[in-house]
Parts: C-alpha cells; structure tokens; sequence
C-alpha cells in the first residue's frame, strides 16, 4: 500500500528523471573506495587485500617500491584488470566493477599513462579536441563542428597547460615534458572527477618537475577534481603531496603525510631504507 | 553541412579540378577530333581510361581504410568484385531471350547446367534501382559481418591483413564453383545494354568513362569528408595509438567498422563500374594479387593522402598497359622494381614527393624558419 501511495507522492522525483549532470555521489566525503580488492596473477597476488578511500578534491600520493601493485591498482579502477575479489566504489553511486572501460572514462576517470601517449600526427588543438568530453557516437563524430565554447575550453586548458604557442604544431615534436602536459591537458578536456597520473615526472628536467608539481597541485581542490598520483621520486613527492599511501606487495603499508610515513619504521625498512640518497634529500 | 567542408581546401579543389578538365579534354579530343588525327582518342582509349578511373576510386577506398584508419587490407578486391557481380547480374538479366538458349529469364550459364529456376539469390536483379543498391550494400553487408567480427575481437595490423586475404581467396573458390549460380569459372558475360544503353556503341563507352570520372570525384569528396571532419581524426588517433583512443572513450570498433564499410561500398561502386567497360566479372577478381596489388597502387602513389592513391592507381595501370603490350614478361619485375625504387626514394610516395616540392617552393619565398621548426 505504502508503495502505491509512493507513486501518488507529486514531490517525489524518481531516480530515472534526475538529470544526469553530476552522477558521481560524493555526498559522504570519498569519491573513490576500494574494499578488500584481491588481484592474483597465475598463482601471484599483484594486489592483496587492498583497501583505499580517497576523498573529493583531495591530492594523493601513492609510493612503494617496484612490483608494489601501483599500475595493477590503477588497472583495476579504470577497468582494465578485474579484481578476484572486493569491491570498488566512484563515489557512493558505481560500482566500478560492473562498467566497460569506456563508460568508466566517460563517468569522469582520467589516466594519465606512464609512457606519454599523445596523437603524434595530430596538432596539439587537435589532440586537446579528441579528448573533449562529448557525444563520442560515430554520427554526431563525423558531423561535429567546432563551436566557440569548445574553442574556449581548448584555450582555456592550452593556458592552464602552458602550450598555447605550440597549438598548431604536429604533436610529434613536443619535448617529453611537453608530451606529458599535454596528456594532463588532455585528461583535462573530459573534465573528469578523478585524474590518476602514473609517474609524471620521470624523464623530466628540474625545471619540468617544478612546473608539473604546479599544475598537479592547481588543480586538486574541492568541487575541482580529485588527484591520485603515483611516483618514484621522493623529491617531487614531498614537494606535491600531503597525503601519502605507501604499498607493498599489494596493500598498503603506512598512509598519512610525508613526515609521518618517512618515519615509519616499516616504510623506512621495505623503500626508503632501500635508497638512501633519497632519504639524505 | 560536413560533405561541404571538403570543398573550403585548395588541395580538393584542384584534384577535381584537374579531375574534370581531363575529363572534358578526352570527351572533347574523342568527339570533335576527327579519328586518324594524332590528337583523336578512340573508344578503345577512352574504355581504357574509364577503367583506370574505377580503379582509382578503389585505390581511394583502399587508402581511406589504410592511409587513415591503419587497416591494411588485403582483400579489398573481394568488395570490388561483389560490387562487380551485383552489376554483371543485372547486365545478365538485362539480356533477356537474346542469349544463346533464347530463354527469356535464366541467363545462359543456368539454362547449360539445366537449372530449371532462378536461384533466389537472382531475384530482383532485373530492376536497376535494386541491382544498384545490391553494388552497395552487398559489399558493405559482408564488411559489416567481417569488420564487426574482426574488430570486436580486437584483430589488428598482420594478423587482419592475413584473414583479409584469406576472405577474399575463400570467395573465389567459392565463385569458381559451377553450383555457385555465378557462372562458375566463366563468370559472367556477353553483356548487351546499361539502362536501356547498348554497351557495344561509342557513346556509351564514352558515357561510362564520363560516369566513372564523376564518381571518382563524388567518392574523393566523400572520403575527404570524413578525413577532415573530427571523425578523420578519431580514425588517425585510432591508426596512431589505438588503446589511447580507446582510453578516451571512444569505442575504436565501432569507428573502424563505420570506416571499413564506407570503403567496402565505394570498392562495390568501384567494380561496378569497371565491369560494364570491360565487359566481364569472373573470380579471378578475387584472386589474393589482385587485392595486393591495389595495396601497392596505393604504396607507389602515396598514403594517407587520397589523390596519392589515385595517381598511384593510374600510373601503375597505364604502365602496366604499355609493359604488358611491349614486354609482357617482364610486367611483374617491373613493378617489383618501381615498388622497390619507391619505398627506398620515396617513401611517401609519389604525392610525398610533390607535398614535398610545394613545401620547398613555400621555404624559398619565405626564408624565415616557422614556428614549428624552431622548437624541434
């Protein structure tokens, strides 16, 4: 009966005629949740019994030694790889393990890759025009026009990305830190929530690094997106991250700011201890 | 309008330029020269000619799905041919009780094995607007089963390349076979009149020529189209690093399978214009060289360009007229040689070499370095 008189309810908007703007729920703090996420390849655990939350509009780090599980994590929140067991949650709202990569992509989950991967014989325009959150359909692809908004948004993220001179050249002869601006400009245009940035510094110069540090840390921040980077350098992590996640052999180790996981006893053991040149910086 | 855009380029705009003026000039130089002039141009040449050009809009075909998308097909014969037959079935049934058994419905090859029926297969072919749409939609339905197939489970670069040709090989096996119903190993011929046209008589053979001019410059419009629009760049993006493309939501199979169909539809329309103006479609058309050797019109004229595959397809053809009328042995080392030759001086080909001589004119008036050089 209740039922019934629910339906007779004219305040009540029902979930399917909610407009779909904002589909992410972050209204209990974490926009991404990974619960007892348990990954085995042919007999070995890559990722065991991970659990991780990481707020809206916060910047993550996420360090630990090689074969720690890091690229295997980002896998499996973009789709890529299915966990054995657990769960993962984009906000209170999906479940991320019943969605195809692409749909993932378009609820707002940005990667960056390690290797820059950039469309080297498209223009920069072009490639920061491909990344565009838009209708990607084959019809409303082939009879896309360039509007003045979307000329604006390229030139507003070829501004926030410092290659507003190179916008007309062929992608291909970009510097690597170029290559890697570019990919953050790219992740950019699909105004995602998340962005996860494997090891963007690597390969740069001093000067690149500081400029990357500047960027990434721009653009965390509430109601803007949500940053998860992940990365070898200790210098550039200090210099970017208040939180801190260390991972070992599939799960994390230690988590808080830089101070206090450089002290932990463990991390110092299983990474930091590992290179001390790192630790004297 | 998208099919608009095209014509905003002076590169497109001097192909069909160029495109239309030889068109006339060999109209004219046929019609208004008188013959044994040294300037006239026979049927014979003008037939030749149209030939060439249906080639050329195959070779576009070809580049569209290779020089863009990164799918180096080695079957695009097989959607030629199938254009091809869709024709010759309706030139079949146009001949009506004029053949050699006088039967006014089953095409000669049929009334020899004593088939007493029309195979379903047959029906609807003696209306052109049918037969016309068949020239389409038969080669796009088997690209869009092959494609779909093939794209979904993530079959790229050799490994596509090779079942490609396996597709078209187990089509002319297929073809070959009497039981078919297409006339077996004799495939079809002895064809009479095009809509009502006899296709014996000059002014048709020129008509055809003029036709296949026409949907040359209607297909490269096309295929420019879809290159310049945002969709061309999704294909280059996919050509370039496919999982990226995919990364960045857009669903790589589905635009693969969209450009593999339009190409396997402009080869259809291809063919059958070709096959009116030599007067036969048989298997061999879907024999494996065929279908490579289109490939290296495209290498020899220059990817990824469109009027490179268009130049490459005349030249090689127009050479391979002359050798195989001076010297027929020596055909196939002559075009081994022309494609080693180019691959080691050109590797753009030809159209990377006049690309390439426009740029130096361009440097010369205008001897400070651009931007893009500055920060390479």
């Amino acid at each position: 009966m209740s039922f019934i008189s629910s339906l007779a309810d004219r305040d009540r908007v029902f979930d399917f005629l909610v407009p779909a703007t904002s589909p992410v729920d972050v209204r209990h703090g974490p926009i991404l949740y990974l619960e007892d996420v348990t990954v085995t390849f042919d007999g070995f655990k890559a990722i065991d019994d991970l659990n991780l939350t990481i707020d809206d509009g916060e910047l993550r780090c996420i360090i630990g030694p090689n074969g720690a599980g890091k690229t295997t994590m980002m896998d499996i929140i973009t789709g890529k790889t299915r966990p054995d067991s657990g769960s993962v949650w984009f906000g209170s709202r999906h479940n991320l393990l019943a969605m195809s990569e692409p749909e993932i992509a378009s609820l707002g989950i940005g990667r960056k890759f390690q290797k820059p991967t950039v469309f080297e014989a498209l223009t920069v325009f072009e490639n920061l025009e491909l990344a565009m959150a838009a209708d990607k359909r084959i019809l409303p692809t082939l009879t896309a026009r360039m509007s003045g908004e979307i000329r604006d948004r390229i030139e507003e993220v070829l501004d926030t990305i410092g290659l507003v001179e190179l916008r007309d050249g062929p992608a291909g002869i970009l510097s690597h830190g170029q290559k890697q601006w570019l990919e953050i400009g790219m992740l950019l245009m699909q105004r995602p929530r998340l962005l996860l940035v494997d090891e963007p510094v690597a390969g740069m110069t001093e000067q690149e690094m500081e400029r990357t540090a500047e960027l990434l840390t721009g653009l965390a921040g509430k109601g803007k997106q949500s940053v998860v980077v992940v990365e070898h350098d200790m210098g550039f992590v200090r210099s970017i991250a208040r939180q801190v996640t260390v991972l070992h052999q599939g799960s994390v180790l230690a988590e808080g700011s830089m101070d206090q996981v450089s002290q932990d006893p463990k991390v110092v053991e299983v990474y930091l201890g590992a290179d001390p040149d790192e630790e004297a910086a | 309008m998208w099919l608009l855009q095209p014509f905003n380029e002076r590169a497109t705009r001097l192909f069909l330029g160029v495109l239309l003026a030889c068109l006339a000039l060999v109209t004219v130089l046929h019609l208004a020269v008188p013959a044994g002039h040294p300037l006239y141009v026979s049927a014979y040449t003008v037939t030749l000619l149209g030939k060439y050009l249906s080639y050329a809009l195959l070779a576009v075909a070809v580049d569209l799905v290779w020089g863009y998308l990164g799918i180096l097909s080695l079957g695009h014969g097989a959607f030629f041919a199938l254009g091809g037959y869709a024709m010759g079935m309706y030139l079949m049934r146009q001949i009506g009780d004029r053949g050699t058994y006088g039967n006014p419905i089953l095409p000669d090859f049929m009334v020899f094995l004593n088939w007493d029926s029309l195979p379903w297969y047959w029906l609807g072919f003696d209306m052109p607007w049918f037969a016309f749409l068949m020239v389409m939609l038969a080669p796009g339905a088997l690209a869009l089963v092959f494609g779909f197939l093939a794209f979904r489970s993530r079959v790229t670069g050799v490994y596509l390349s090779i079942i490609t040709q396996a597709m078209t090989f187990a089509l002319m096996l297929a073809f070959f076979r009497n039981e078919m119903g297409f006339g077996g190993n004799n495939g079809l011929t002895d064809f009479r009149e095009l809509l009502g046209f006899d296709l014996r008589t000059d002014a048709t053979r020129l008509g055809l020529f003029v036709a296949t001019g026409l949907a040359l410059a209607l297909g490269y419009v096309l295929c420019r189209a879809i290159v310049t629009s945002k969709l061309g760049r999704v294909s280059v993006a996919c050509r370039d690093a496919e999982a990226r493309t995919r990364f960045l939501g857009y669903r790589v199979e589905r635009f693969q399978l969209f450009v593999f169909v339009v190409s396997a539809m402009l080869a259809g329309v291809a063919g059958a214009l070709y096959v009116p103006q030599v007067g036969i479609i048989n298997p061999s058309e879907f024999s494996p060289i065929f279908s490579i050797e289109i490939v290296l019109w495209v290498a020899l004229g220059g990817r990824g360009t469109l009027y490179g595959a268009v130049i490459g397809a005349l030249l090689v053809n127009y050479a391979k007229t002359v050798f195989t009328g001076a010297m027929p042995d020596a055909w196939l080392f002559a075009l081994g040689g022309m494609f080693v030759l180019v691959t080691v001086f050109l590797p753009k080909g030809v159209a990377g070499l006049l690309s390439y001589r426009l740029k130096r004119k361009a440097q010369q008036s205008d001897d400070s370095s651009t931007p893009q050089e500055a920060t390479s």
